[in-house]
C-alpha cells in the first residue's frame, strides 16, 4: 500500500480498539516469568555451552599476541576464539567500530576472545586467564581539546536561511552561550545477549534486538555467509533505546563461537561491558546565539554544535530541532566532528533533539528572562506553522501552543515566582521550569502478515519488535479494529526474521509504523475476505463484531477462512508527504523542583507533560512511554555522565553503581497529558511518535527550574551539586 | 572468579583456625561486598570460612549500659532493634541510608565494617590501583576523583570507604571485639580498626591473619540529638559523597563523624570542641591538612554546609 495521499476517514477512526486504553496483552506472560528473553530460550534436549567475552584493556593500539593456552586448558573450557586467529572480518553496514575480527584495537574493551566452556562460571574464569600483550598508541579521548580539530562531517549538516550575521549583530536583546551534555549510556535493564546455533550453514540465534533485518544483514555481512541462512528471532526486549539498533558483539561472538564449538553458545555481556563495549549517546559542546526584537520576535537564531566519534562514525545531530522549532527570518546552524578513540557513538533515545534540547530550552529560558517575558508567552510568540527554512513547507500538524496552554493551566504556571532564588519552605529552595518538547517525526515502510482462521483468530505477523514499548498492544488493537473482532481473537506474533520485513523499533517510528503495515495487511485481507464472501459492493463494508456486512446482508467473518485459512501480506510504504510537509511532534514539559539550600542536593517534586503527537493508539502504553522518557529526562539533568578517563581513554563508572540513572525515590508525581488530535499526513493510523518526544526538553525543564529555585544558570549537564554549592546563600 | 574450596564452621575458634591455616583464606558472611568483587577477580580467595552458622546473631545488653550487637546480626535487624532504635537513632538513621533493602538483609555488622572502597579503579583490573596491585600505582589520583577521600589520603591511594554504619559508629565510640587464631580476645577502639592508606593501602584495618570480629560493643547511651546526614547525587542507593554522623547536646557539645571523605570514617575530637564556633570551625579542623584533587574539592564546602545544616536541625 503506496501512502503518498494524506489519510482519508478510514475504519481505524471508529476508535473502537484504537486508542482505548488497554493493557497490555503480554503483560501476563511478563509477570509470570513466561515471556521467554534471549539468553533464557531452553530446550532441554540441547546442551549449551556458554561463551564469555574478553575485552581491550587498553583504548588504542594493536594486539602484538594473545597467549590462551592456559585459557584452553582450564576446567571445562571448549573453545577459544581470538581476534588475532579470526582474522578480519567485514563490518556490517550500521556499525562503526568493527565488532571483532583482526589485530587493531579502536577502543577500550573491544571484543578480543570470546571463551566457550561447559558452565558460564568455567568460561567466566578462563576468559581471566587470556594474556594479552599490547602495542598501545596514543589517543585522542577529549572533546574539548579536539574541538579545533573538528571538520564538518561527510555529507555537510550546516543550514541556514537569511542573514544570521547581520541580524544577530542588528538585535536589541542578545544571548551567545555555550552548553555541554556529557557522554550517556543507554543503561537498560537486559543486557546485550545471544544464543546461536548452527545446522550445517545454517545459523539460528535468538537474540535482543531493535531492528531483525538491519542485524540479519550485518551479521550475515559479518560473518561472511549468505543472508538467507540466518535466522534471527527476538519477540521479547528488555529495553533498547537504541543500543540495540545495530548488530553488536554478542551475536558474532555466540555465533563465532558456536561454530567453533559445534554445538548451541549463550553469550550475554557482562554489564560493565555495557559502557565502553557498546555505543552510547555522544557528548557535546553547543553554542548558541539568539537575537530578538524588544516585541519579543526571534530575528536571528544560530545553533552550533561539537561532538566526536571514532573514524567513519557520525555527528551527534544535535541542531536537528533549531532548524524546525522556533520562528526567525536569519537562521544558521552547523555541527562538526572530531575524532574521538572512544567507543562508537551513536543513537540513543531521541538522537540529536534529546542533547539538542537540553542546551535550546535553556538558551529559551535565558533570552525571556534578558527580554523580560514569561518563558511560556516567549515560545509562543516564536511559534511557527511552516518550516521556517523553507516557508512554502507547512507542518502537517503542529500544536505546540496548545501544549503549552494546556501545560501551564494544569500545572499552576502562574505559581512560578517571577523572581530567581525567592521561593523557600523550610531548607528548600523551590522553583519552577518549563521546556518545549520536540521531536521530529520519522517514517520507514513496514510489512506485516496477517491469516485469519475458521475459528475467526486474527494472527500477524511481523519481524517487529517490541522492546517494551507495547508494540504487540497496538498491532492486536489495530487488527482488532480492521477486522471487527474483539482484541482477544487477535494473536500476534513479532521479532522473527522469517516474517514479514518491519520498521522495527527506534526513532519512535515503530509505533506509528509498524501498525500502519498491519492497517495495510487487513486492508489486503478485508478485500480477500470480501471476494471470498461474495460481496460485491465493497464502498459500505463493515467488519463488526465478528461479522463482514453490507447493506441488508451480513456475513460471519470467520466464514470466509474456509479450512485453509485466508492469508494477505503488505507493506506500507511512504511516499513524499514527509518532503512537502514537516512532520515532528510538540510538547511541553513543566517541573517544580527543591533544592536543598545547605548542600544543593536536587529533588524533583512534580512533573507534567502534555504531548501532540497526533493519535494516541493507546493511552495507557503511551503514558508509560512518556513517563520513561520523562525518567530518563531527569537523569540526564541531575546524574547521568559516562566520566572520561582522559589519560586511558575509556568510561570510568562503567556499571550501575557509578552510572547513576534515577531510582524510584527520585521521581515523584508524573502526569501526562495527550492532546485530541490526528495527522492524517502521518500515515493511515494517523498517529505520530511519542516515545522519544517525551524525553525531549525535560532536562533543560529541571535545569530552568533549579534557576528558578536558586538563581544559579548551571550550563554544564548533569547539574549536580558540585556545580550549585558555592553559590548557594550563606547558611547559619 | 576464581575456584575456591569452602567450609562452614561451628565454632569460633576453629573459624579463626581456618581462617588462618589456609593460604589465601577469607571469612564470608552476608557475601555482599566479597562475591562481587570476586566475580571480577579483584579478591581471589582461595578457600572461604563460611561463619553464618557460629550464631553471634543477638543484640544484647552490657553490664555497662551499652549494647553487644553479635558480628552477624544483619543491617536490616540492627536498624530495626527497638533499643538501637531508641538509644542510637544515629546507628539506625545510618544503617537505613544505605544499600537497598535486599542488601541490608544480608550484609552483617562485621562485615559492613570491612567493606572495600568503591573506587571505580579499584573495580577496574586493566587499570592500575595500589590497593587491587600494590606498586601498580594509583590512576584515580589524575583521573575520575569526584566520590573519592580528601583527607587521610596518600601518594599511593585516594579511595574513601563507603560505609555509613561505620560513620555512626566511630561517633557512637564503638569497640569491635574479636579473636585470634590462637584463641586469644581484643578489643580494638573503632577509631584503630582502620588504617590510613599511606604506603600500604592494600592493608585496610589492623587485624591479623585470621582475627575474626565476633561483636560490636556500643557504650551506654550518648544522649542528645543523633542526627545522620548524606548526601548524595540521586536519593537513594548511592554511596555517600559526603555524610555526616552527629551527636549533638542541649548545651551545644557533642560529636562528629564525616564520611565519604576518607579512607576511614572521619572524627577528630579537636574539632568537636569547636561546636560552640559553628560548623566553619568544627569544618576547618577536621579537615585541616586536607588534600582534594579538582574534582573532589568540591567537598570541602560541602562537609561545611552539611554540618552546618546538621548543627541547625539539631537545635530544632
Amino acid at each position: 500500500m503506496r501512502f503518498d495521499t494524506p489519510a482519508a476517514t478510514n475504519p481505524i477512526d471508529q476508535g473502537k480498539v484504537i486508542g482505548k486504553p488497554i493493557p497490555r496483552i503480554d503483560g501476563p506472560l511478563k509477570t509470570t516469568g513466561k515471556a521467554i528473553y534471549a539468553y533464557e530460550w531452553h530446550d532441554p534436549n540441547t546442551r549449551y555451552a556458554y561463551g564469555y567475552i574478553v575485552g581491550s584493556a587498553i583504548a588504542k593500539g594493536r594486539i602484538r599476541s594473545m597467549d590462551v593456552a592456559a585459557a584452553r586448558t582450564a576446567p571445562g573450557v571448549i573453545a577459544v576464539v581470538t581476534s588475532d586467529g579470526v582474522g578480519e572480518l567485514k563490518k556490517g553496514k550500521y556499525n562503526t567500530a568493527k565488532l571483532f575480527g583482526g589485530t587493531e584495537i579502536q577502543h577500550y574493551h573491544q571484543a578480543i576472545a570470546v571463551v566457550v566452556a561447559e558452565t558460564f562460571e568455567e568460561a567466566r574464569a578462563a576468559a581471566a586467564l587470556v594474556k594479552v600483550d599490547y602495542a598501545e598508541e596514543k589517543g585522542a579521548f577529549d572533546l574539548t581539546a579536539a574541538k579545533d580539530s573538528a571538520i564538518e562531517p561527510e555529507g555537510g549538516g550546516d543550514s541556514g536561511a537569511g542573514d544570521f550575521d547581520a541580524a544577530f549583530e542588528a538585535a536589541p536583546v542578545k544571548l551567545d552561550q555555550v552548553y555541554t551534555t556529557p557522554d550517556q549510556s543507554h543503561a537498560m535493564m537486559e543486557p546485550h545477549a545471544s544464543i546461536a546455533a548452527w545446522n550445517g550453514d545454517d545459523l539460528t540465534v535468538w537474540t535482543s534486538s531493535q531492528m531483525i533485518d538491519w542485524w540479519r544483514t550485518d551479521l550475515a555481512t559479518t560473518l561472511g555467509i549468505d543472508k538467507d541462512k540466518v535466522h534471527l528471532m527476538s519477540p521479547f526486549i528488555g529495553g533498547g533505546f537504541g543500543v540495540k539498533l545495530f548488530l553488536r558483539a554478542d551475536a558474532v561472538l555466540a555465533a563465532l563461537a558456536a561454530r567453533e564449538a559445534k554445538r548451541p553458545v549463550k553469550v550475554a555481556l557482562p554489564r560493565p561491558f555495557l559502557m565502553n563495549n557498546t555505543t552510547h549517546r555522544p557528548a557535546t559542546i553547543q553554542r548558541i546565539r539568539i537575537g530578538a526584537g524588544r516585541d519579543g520576535k526571534i530575528t536571528a537564531i544560530a545553533h552550533e554544535s561539537w561532538s566526536g566519534d571514532l573514524p567513519g562514525g557520525g555527528p551527534e545531530v544535535a541542531v536537528q530541532q533549531t532548524r524546525l522549532l522556533y520562528a526567525g527570518a536569519n537562521r544558521m546552524t552547523a555541527m562538526r566532528l572530531a575524532t574521538l578513540d572512544l567507543p562508537e557513538g551513536n543513537a540513543m533515545r531521541a538522537p540529536g533533539e534529546a542533547p539538542g534540547m537540553m542546551a535550546l530550552e535553556i538558551a529559551i529560558d535565558e533570552m525571556a528572562e534578558r527580554l523580560g517575558l514569561d518563558p511560556v508567552e516567549f515560545r509562543i510568540i516564536n511559534d511557527t506553522q511552516v518550516d521556517p527554512e523553507n516557508p512554502e513547507r507547512p507542518f502537517s500538524h503542529r500544536n505546540l501552543v496548545g501544549c503549552l496552554r494546556t501545560g501551564a493551566e494544569r500545572f499552576g504556571w502562574q505559581e512560578r515566582s517571577k523572581q530567581p532564588g525567592a521561593r523557600r519552605e523550610g531548607n528548600w529552595l523551590i522553583g519552577m521550569g518549563v521546556a518545549a518538547a520536540f521531536r521530529n517525526n520519522l517514517v520507514l515502510n513496514s510489512g506485516a502478515r496477517v491469516r485469519l482462521d475458521r475459528e475467526g483468530v486474527v494472527t500477524v505477523e511481523t519481524d517487529m519488535t517490541d522492546i517494551g514499548t507495547g508494540s504487540y498492544t497496538i498491532i492486536a488493537q489495530t487488527a482488532a479494529e480492521m477486522l471487527g473482532v474483539p482484541i482477544e481473537k487477535v494473536a500476534v506474533s513479532l521479532g522473527d526474521s522469517r516474517f514479514p520485513v518491519s520498521s522495527g523499533s527506534g526513532g519512535q517510528f515503530g509505533g506509528n509504523c509498524s501498525t500502519a503495515g498491519v492497517y495495510a495487511a487487513c486492508a489486503k485481507l478485508r478485500e480477500a475476505v470480501a471476494q471470498k464472501l461474495g460481496f460485491n459492493r465493497t464502498d459500505d463494508l463493515v467488519f463488526a463484531d465478528g461479522e463482514v456486512r453490507s447493506g441488508d446482508r451480513r456475513m460471519p467473518l470467520a466464514q470466509a477462512a474456509g479450512d485453509e485459512g485466508l492469508v494477505a501480506e503488505d507493506l506500507i510504504e511512504f511516499g513524499d508527504l514527509t518532503k512537502t510537509h514537516q512532520q515532528s511532534t510538540f510538547g511541553a514539559h513543566f517541573v517544580e523542583v527543591a533544592v536543598d539550600v545547605a548542600t544543593g542536593e536536587t529533588r524533583i517534586r512534580r512533573m507534567l507533560a502534555v504531548c501532540a503527537a497526533g493519535r494516541i493508539l493507546n493511552p495507557i502504553t503511551a503514558r508509560s512511554q512518556v513517563i520513561g522518557a520523562m525518567t530518563m529526562g531527569v537523569g540526564g539533568a541531575l546524574t547521568e555522565e559516562l566520566v572520561v578517563d582522559k589519560k586511558r581513554g575509556f568510561f570510568v563508572n562503567h556499571d550501575l553503581a557509578a552510572y547513576e540513572v534515577p531510582v524510584h525515590a527520585d521521581i515523584p508525581h508524573q502526569e501526562v497529558v495527550f492532546l485530541d488530535e490526528t495527522d492524517p499526513m502521518s500515515s493511515p493510523m494517523k498517529a505520530k511518535g511519542i516515545a522519544e518526544l517525551g524525553i525531549c526538553g525535560v532536562a533543560a525543564a529541571v535545569a530552568n527550574a533549579i534557576y528558578n529555585a536558586t538563581g544559579i544558570r548551571v550550563r554544564e549537564y548533569p547539574i549536580t551539586l558540585d556545580k550549585l554549592i558555592e553559590e548557594l546563600p550563606e547558611i547559619s | 572468579m576464581r575456584a575456591f574450596s569452602y567450609e562452614r564452621v561451628s565454632s569460633i575458634e576453629a573459624a579463626a583456625r581456618a581462617a588462618a591455616t589456609t593460604d589465601g583464606a577469607k571469612f564470608i558472611a552476608g557475601g555482599t561486598n566479597l562475591l562481587d568483587l570476586m566475580k571480577l577477580e579483584i579478591e581471589t580467595p582461595t578457600h572461604l570460612v563460611d561463619v553464618n552458622g557460629l550464631g553471634l546473631d543477638s543484640i544484647e545488653a552490657t553490664p555497662e549500659g551499652g549494647l553487644r550487637i553479635g558480628a552477624l546480626v544483619r543491617n536490616t535487624d540492627l536498624a530495626a532493634d527497638e533499643r538501637v532504635r531508641r538509644d542510637y537513632a544515629l546507628l539506625s538513621r545510618a544503617l537505613l541510608a544505605g544499600a537497598s533493602g535486599q542488601l541490608r538483609n544480608r550484609a552483617t555488622t562485621a562485615g559492613n565494617l570491612l567493606q572495600r572502597t568503591r573506587c571505580p579503579y579499584f573495580y577496574d583490573t586493566n587499570q592500575p590501583c595500589n590497593k587491587r596491585q600494590p606498586g601498580s600505582g594509583c590512576s584515580a589520583l589524575a583521573g575520575f576523583s569526584r566520590q573519592l577521600a580528601v583527607v587521610g589520603v596518600s601518594d599511593a591511594c585516594i579511595a574513601s570507604h563507603p560505609s555509613d554504619m561505620a560513620v555512626a559508629m566511630r561517633a557512637l565510640d564503638a569497640v569491635v571485639e574479636t579473636v585470634r587464631a590462637d584463641g586469644t580476645k581484643r578489643s580494638i577502639p573503632i577509631a584503630d580498626l582502620h588504617r590510613l592508606p599511606g604506603d600500604t593501602p592494600h592493608v585496610e584495618h589492623v587485624l591479623e591473619r585470621g582475627e575474626l570480629i565476633t561483636a560490636v560493643v556500643l557504650p551506654k547511651p550518648a544522649g542528645g540529638e543523633q542526627i545522620y546526614r548524606k548526601v548524595r547525587d540521586r536519593a537513594s542507593y548511592a554511596f555517600a559523597l559526603v555524610s555526616v554522623g552527629a551527636v549533638v547536646h542541649p548545651d551545644g557539645t557533642g560529636r562528629v563523624a564525616v564520611g565519604g571523605i576518607a579512607p576511614k570514617p572521619w572524627r577528630d575530637e579537636a574539632a568537636e570542641k569547636e561546636l560552640a564556633n559553628g560548623a566553619k570551625a568544627v569544618a576547618a579542623k577536621l579537615l585541616a591538612g586536607a588534600r582534594p584533587t579538582e574534582q573532589n574539592a568540591f567537598k570541602l564546602t560541602l562537609v561545611e554546609r552539611a554540618l552546618s545544616a546538621v548543627l541547625v536541625e539539631a537545635k530544632g
